[in-house]
């Protein structure tokens, strides 16, 4: 108990020492009043007192006017200032990138430039490191069937032949879509591509690439994804769903992939809680 | 079951809720028989630690029978286990450097943003912590589902008492890679803030790795003579100037190493702290971290800072050039539990590490919430608390009597 009063104690102290800077400070500015006040009128001390507090506040108040404007006017020019040079930085110098890296952290300039060729199309990516060979991933992949097991969306693969499938896609409300896609490149252990055929409700275009990471490190695969504004109410629905956060999709797929490859399984957090709408054996945010 | 869950800021109850059920073949289904409220419960059950949702149930230091098994699960029926609270796949790039608190699998991709967002990087999954952990339940409840039950639980041989080992599940792997990250070295001085659990076991792990002499810094009189009682030299914060009497306990060098053992909500009346203190209750801030700063003040040039203490986001005055100019170096992170669950259990069979000695209060789970306010408000009373779901309302035993004043 000693300890808590003596917490206290210096709380108090502390109080009490800014409450006494406090009255101070306002006694400061109290002797020229008082003097003003003793000059006037003694028997209607009340009214001049009232006049006396009117004209202090009218000065502070045009003080702090002046105060605040310049303050103003510094934080904006300040502001017009760094986003005249963050907006330069953006700009960036112009002519071919020179960055060693991928099409899809580009920002300012060179992602305009970038978009100027795709058609204005969004491309979103990611890469992730999983610990197997590439050969192993690469076939995991190429088989398509398995994607319902780490993709969020995806209810159903359904092979057609060898560089066609059908992807049955969950869309708001239970529904689903159909997307049908074929293979446009394939090289064994490095690269598949895909590309949704003309009729599928929504437009897509995806690229998985398997490249190898330092030695004993496994592969890197990197995951690009390219959509394009879709025909019909569902399908403008579902591409809205997917489109607001495709980076999002993009990277929980990758991440589901790689601890499936990794550890057989994709842990899920399905745990008791004292949530009623909540079930043990279901996954929840 | 019976278990035990958070509502919201100094609001967590006992109530019912469904079993847990097998749902991945790694898994296992654990019967608790003892579960103890950690420090870090506290930064939790304060509301300092950002996407713990109503409802969601604690606890991270947990053992029990196996009572359920995944196809994949290496466990068998009836076994007595010890969970490492940090959830680790033991495939990934990370676990197979032994870091499996920074493990890349075990955290789920739905709740891997959030943490991506903040910190950078996924975290890890750990049981009963905020959703940036995983979301996970935890295991002070009767009955808990264990993830990738093969690779954290560790097997308890027939005999051992569930006291001698529960610790093995945080607190004692956490202090003892408190004490290996401060790299001691022959005749060194080692400083540690804190004489809760951690800061306890890792005045004895200092020891046990080579330090001349350990100066442990608190103001709980209790806390105090038990780190006393380890061997350490002791300061009272409120009695002596800190930095002073570590100068001069050193002759004028500094301790070699410092260990935080506090973390986000550091106590005491400094001006920093008031500061950090009314920031956080603003939500203006998310740490408290004075031990921390008084700490690097207090290191000799060119030593060790390491720092178990929990943190959560973005600290202000910190003293970077003070670390820069004297040259520091700060080791961090969660415990690699799963690294040091072996050897230690080997150094608790041979008497070389002693674990009871700070449990002052072995109650039953039903009393849970009660024990979460006392944990709080009594810290010199309180100095760990064990749960044990299968014990009788009436059977609580109290061993503060045990406890040895102080000097």
């Amino acid at each position: 108990m000693a300890h808590h009063k003596n917490e206290h104690d210096a709380v108090t102290d502390e109080v009490t020492r800014l409450n006494e800077r406090a009255v101070r400070d306002a006694e400061d500015h109290g002797p020229a009043r008082d003097n003003r006040r003793r000059v006037g009128q003694v028997d209607e001390s009340d009214r001049v007192r009232i006049q006396d507090d009117d004209e202090g506040h009218g000065q502070r108040g045009g003080n702090r006017t002046l105060i605040g404007l310049g303050l103003g006017l510094a934080t904006a020019g300040a502001a017009a200032f760094f986003f005249a040079r963050a907006k330069a930085e953006d700009q960036g110098r112009g002519g071919p990138k020179i960055s060693d890296a991928p099409d899809h952290v580009l920002r300012g300039q060179a992602l305009k430039n970038s978009r100027n060729q795709e058609d204005g199309r969004a491309l979103v990516g990611r890469t992730v490191t999983v610990g197997k060979p590439a050969s192993e991933l690469y076939q995991v992949w190429r088989s398509f069937e398995r994607f319902p097991e780490f993709m969020d969306n995806v209810r159903e693969i359904r092979k057609l032949d060898d560089k066609r499938s059908e992807w049955l896609i969950e869309a708001p409300g239970g529904a689903t879509v159909k997307v049908l896609t074929r293979i446009v490149e394939e090289v064994p252990g490095k690269t598949i591509a895909w590309v949704s055929e003309p009729d599928s409700q929504i437009e897509t275009e995806g690229r998985v690439e398997f490249a190898d990471a330092p030695p004993g490190r496994g592969t890197y695969v990197r995951l690009l994804i390219r959509y394009t504004p879709p025909a019909g109410t569902l399908g403008r629905m579902v591409a809205k769903v997917m489109q607001r956060e495709p980076q999002v999709q993009a990277r929980r797929d990758l991440r589901r992939f790689k601890q499936l490859m990794e550890t057989g399984e994709v842990p899920v957090n399905a745990s008791p809680s004292a949530r009623k709408s909540e079930s043990p054996t279901e996954a929840r945010i | 079951m019976k278990a035990l869950t958070w509502h919201g800021r100094h609001d967590v109850r006992v109530e019912r809720v469904p079993d847990p059920e097998i749902v991945n073949p790694r898994d296992a289904i654990l019967k608790v028989t003892s579960t103890a409220i950690c420090g870090s419960d506290l930064h939790l059950y304060d509301g300092y630690i950002p996407t713990l949702r109503a409802g969601d149930v604690l606890g991270h230091e947990f053992m029990g029978e196996v009572v359920e098994v995944g196809s994949k699960s290496t466990l068998k029926k009836g076994q007595r286990v010890v969970v490492p609270f940090t959830i680790a796949c033991g495939d990934c790039f990370f676990c197979k450097k032994t870091q499996f608190s920074a493990c890349d699998n075990g955290n789920p991709a739905e709740t891997s943003d959030a943490s991506e967002t903040m910190m950078g990087h996924p975290m890890g999954a750990a049981f009963g912590y905020a959703h940036l952990t995983g979301g996970y339940a935890g295991g002070q409840s009767e009955y808990v589902r264990v993830p990738f039950s093969d690779v954290g639980p560790i097997v308890i041989p027939d005999g051992m008492d569930d006291d001698k080992v529960l610790f093995l599940s945080d607190i004692l792997p956490t202090g003892w890679m408190a004490a290996e990250n401060a790299d001691i070295e022959e005749g060194d001085t080692v400083a540690v803030w804190g004489c809760g659990p951690v800061g306890l076991f890792a005045i004895q792990s200092a020891f046990k790795l080579g330090a001349h002499r350990v100066i442990a810094i608190d103001h709980y009189p209790r806390r105090l003579a038990l780190a006393k009682q380890m061997g350490a030299d002791i300061l009272d914060y409120r009695e002596v100037e800190v930095l002073e009497a570590l100068k001069e306990m050193t002759g004028g060098i500094g301790p070699d190493a410092v260990i935080d053992c506090v973390g986000m909500e550091s106590h005491g009346m400094a001006i920093d702290n008031i500061a950090d203190t009314v920031k956080a209750h603003l939500y203006l801030g998310t740490e408290r971290p004075h031990a921390l700063r008084q700490a690097i003040i207090a290191c000799r040039k060119g030593g060790r800072v390491s720092m178990p203490g929990v943190y959560g986001g973005f600290a202000d005055k910190f003293p970077l050039g003070q670390f820069m100019e004297k040259g520091l170096t700060l080791k961090t992170g969660q415990t690699h539990v799963q690294r040091y669950t072996k050897k230690l259990l080997g150094l608790i069979q041979e008497g070389e590490i002693d674990t009871t000695f700070m449990i002052s209060h072995r109650e039953p789970l039903s009393r849970a919430a009660e024990l979460y306010q006392k944990w709080h408000d009594e810290q010199d009373t309180y100095t760990k608390i064990v749960l044990k779901p299968g014990m009788d309302q009436t059977a609580s035993t109290s061993a503060t009597t045990r406890v040895a004043e102080p000097a």
